[in-house]
């Protein structure tokens, strides 16, 4: 007789926990070849808000450890998806229907998404921020920092390296997220929240919800705590309609990408403000 | 006569050769608008100053027409070195005609001459002759090599800055190749129409910058207009969130410069004469029109009598009346529609418990005039501590510890600019690090540089104007144009944008 698996409960990933949606609702996931795969909690409108509060929440801490403490702890994350890297070559095979290969490609990029976006934590600053030559007696310098809580919309067609391609910037200055992993292949990102938990990443720095992206994204648009949106996965949703609602409370709005985007440092400043402080010089 | 009372100084107007109407500045012309015309008024003394032309949609159409062909048939074809030629022209041509346009101003817009010829004026300048020596340093800007122009922009300025903000939104839009549609704020489009004739005496090429005169709604057709590929606002959170709405889509990329309600820091440390001079100058620069004013003095408690005391003996000595008087320090509110709301929101203040102090000073008969005004007993939640007011009007509230002072000079939904005062360097570095505003003053307030990035967090807007930053805010780098944004495919302008794709296969050629 062979053994009976013991198949896990995929659930959502907030605050640091990992609860189910309060509505407890859920849905099936199926794989590439239509086989059942899981029920994953179907995300509501309170969870949303959850997920939002954890987030504000975890702003000060993550926003103000330094630029080489976020580095190590973005880095720890792809030391940890290393050593876990078969789970998810299983979960892709199952879950896109391709081979072992392709799906370890996509791991290896993953994995490498983190570390250069790790090594940017304590550099973005100088890249994007000036010492400002002002005709006056003044210090004046220009620094970007962390917008606060970016709400994302990961990917739809890549289960880890589209979530981690749209997550790991946004946290390199600091900013907390709330994501909505890709609606048909959100099993990964739910894994890959297991990673967070136990590495350094503090609870609600980053946030998971998984469900029907067109139920739940409208309210973090709307939502006064959200500063800004990733709608990277959102292409084939009413965007339009969603960046609209997002002006009401003037979010920065990054419209969607086809595909996986592409690391750039672009995507780690898009979610930052820059702060220009003025001091006067003593005339001497 | 007490030391307080001067003799009249008024500067002379004879400088001003002003027309009895002017029109709108289309492909290097003066035209007429065919909307209806209006009067720009002195607010000092409600007179008419000249009869202004409105634009209507054919107008705004003309003029994007006429900035489109500009921009692909002259302006992206000139190099670098030559669009920065022309703009140190400009900043030559300002300098030469700088006390005719600070006049201008001053009669226009009713701000002191010593503001708009000090400060001002002499700031167009700076801004122009800044943005000049970028033009042919692009590969600089941060942006990798051969950074793009956008295309046409469409600007909208407000009426408290009126000369200084079209710097900030043309220099440097020209400098990064781009070309400029321009609306003025509907009070003051005076000094706007006498920099169309700078523009040619500069001779820029005809169609580079058009000029649009009107109220809103020209605003609004020419932001929406399919054919800009740019943005740029400066003026109130209403209409910013209506531009973020409108634009939505389109693939514009946006940068709005909003309203706010800065907190103005006292720590008890501070060193008092300068900060009553900086609270002063704070609040008071421009009647208080100003988005980054410090309108929310936060004073630490031990000290709050006493500064509340000093800046009342200050104010009593401030000047209020002609704003072509070089003695004067206030100057007139801008419009009549602007005084009733300043007047509504001081009259909620004592309403809600807030107690009210007014310098007594004399108030002309005709025009718009408000008393610089102080409110005490101010609580967080008061309407004067929660809404822009926009005019001479001081919110005092008091705290105990830095973390409270943080914490309710973070509680607006503004967070455009803020103030610092303290001896302490450690103190204001800690405290500015946890400040979420886009200007931060250390020991001093207000102050303006070309080279110094402006601009806010959350609600006052987003984009940022002066400096290298400002400068990005015009162009898009060739592998990434998401901040450009994607364009809806009912959009016309998508032809118009490089796609990565293309814009890759250009820069490998």
């Amino acid at each position: 007789m062979t053994r009976l698996a013991v198949p896990k409960t995929y659930k959502l990933y907030v605050g640091g926990k990992f609860p189910r949606s309060e509505s407890g609702r859920t849905y099936e996931v199926f794989s590439a070849k239509g086989a059942f795969l899981a029920n994953a909690a179907k995300a509501s409108r309170k969870d949303a808000r959850d997920a939002v509060v954890a987030a504000r929440a975890a702003v000060s801490g993550w926003a103000g450890a330094t630029g080489y403490n976020r580095g190590q702890v973005l880095y720890r994350i792809a030391e940890l998806l290393e050593g876990r890297r078969a789970q998810f070559v299983d979960e892709i095979t199952a879950a896109e229907g391709v081979s072992a290969a392709v799906a370890n490609r996509q791991v290896d990029a993953a994995i490498d998404v983190w570390v250069w976006y790790a090594g940017w934590a304590d550099k973005y600053v100088q890249v994007a921020g000036n010492g400002n030559p002002v005709s006056g007696p003044y210090f004046n310098i220009s620094t970007p920092e962390a917008t606060g809580v970016v709400a994302i919309v990961a990917p739809q067609d890549s289960s880890l390296l589209g979530f981690a391609s749209v997550v790991a910037p946004a946290l390199v200055s600091g900013n907390t997220v709330v994501v909505l992993a890709s609606e048909k292949l959100p099993l990964s990102a739910i894994s890959l929240s297991e990673v967070l938990a136990t590495s350094d990443v503090p609870g609600g720095v980053v946030n998971v919800l998984t469900g029907v992206t067109d139920e739940v994204i409208p309210w973090l648009a709307s939502h006064a705590d959200v500063n800004a949106l990733d709608l990277a996965g959102a292409g084939l949703l009413d965007w339009v309609g969603l960046q609209m609602t997002a002006a009401d409370t003037l979010k920065r709005v990054l419209p969607p990408e086809d595909g996986v985007p592409a690391p750039s440092v672009e995507r780690v400043t898009f979610f930052t403000e820059t702060k220009t402080v003025w001091h006067t010089k003593a005339l001497i | 006569m007490s030391f307080l009372e001067y003799a009249p100084a008024p500067e002379s107007q004879s400088i001003l050769h002003l027309q009895k109407s002017y029109g709108l500045f289309i492909d290097g012309e003066f035209v007429k608008g065919h909307g209806t015309p209006f009067s720009s008024i002195s607010p000092a003394n409600e007179e008419k100053i000249a009869e202004i032309s409105t634009a209507n949609a054919k107008d705004v159409d003309v003029a994007v027409a006429a900035a489109r062909r500009a921009y692909e048939r002259t302006w992206s074809k000139l190099s670098g070195a030559d669009r920065g030629k022309y703009l140190f022209r400009i900043a030559r041509l300002v300098q030469e005609r700088a006390r005719e346009l600070a006049v201008a101003e001053s009669l226009d817009n009713g701000k002191p001459i010593k503001e708009s010829r000090d400060v001002d004026v002499p700031l167009v300048a700076a801004w122009f002759f800044y943005y000049a020596g970028w033009a042919d340093k692009l590969d600089y800007a941060g942006l990798g090599p051969n950074p793009h122009a956008l295309g046409v922009a469409a600007q909208v300025i407000p009426w408290n800055f009126p000369l200084l903000m079209l710097s900030w939104k043309i220099a440097p839009a020209l400098a990064a190749g781009n070309t400029v549609v321009l609306k003025p704020a509907e009070t003051t489009s005076l000094t706007a129409l006498l920099f169309a004739e700078i523009l040619q005496q500069a001779e820029l090429p005809a169609g580079v910058v058009n000029i649009v005169t009107g109220a809103g709604e020209t605003g609004s057709l020419l932001v929406n207009h399919p054919d800009v590929n740019k943005v740029a606002f400066t003026g109130s959170t209403a209409v910013g969130r209506a531009i973020a709405k409108s634009t939505a889509g389109t693939g514009k990329k946006i940068t709005l410069e909003l309203g706010g309600k800065a907190a103005n820091i006292v720590f008890d440390d501070a060193p008092i004469d300068q900060a009553i001079e900086g609270i002063v100058n704070g609040i008071f620069f421009n009647q208080g029109h100003v988005c980054c004013a410090g309108s929310r003095l936060l004073v630490q408690e031990n000290i709050q009598d006493e500064v509340v005391d000093r800046l009342k003996q200050r104010l009593s000595t401030l000047r209020l009346g002609d704003p072509l008087d070089k003695n004067t320090d206030i100057g007139a509110i801008n419009s009549r529609e602007q005084l009733d709301r300043i007047r509504l929101l001081s009259d909620l203040g004592e309403q809600e418990g807030a107690e009210r102090w007014t310098s007594d000073c004399a108030i002309p008969e005709k025009g718009f005039w408000f008393a610089p005004t102080i409110f005490t007993n101010v609580s967080t939640s008061h309407r004067i501590a929660r809404d822009e007011i926009f005019g001479p009007v001081l919110s005092v509230l008091s705290f105990r510890t830095p973390a409270e002072a943080i914490a309710k000079a973070n509680n607006t939904p503004y967070g455009l600019s803020a103030g610092i005062w303290s001896d302490k360097g450690s103190k204001i570095l800690a405290v500015a690090d946890k400040l979420r505003a886009g200007v931060v003053w250390a020991n001093t307030f207000n102050k303006f540089d070309p080279a110094s990035p402006f601009g806010g967090y959350k609600e006052s807007g987003y984009g940022r104007e002066g400096g290298r930053h400002g400068l990005v805010a015009y162009l898009q780098s060739a592998g990434w144009s998401s901040t450009a944004g994607r364009a809806a495919s009912t959009s016309e302008s998508i032809e118009t944008k490089p796609t990565r794709k293309s814009v890759k296969k250009e820069a490998t050629k």
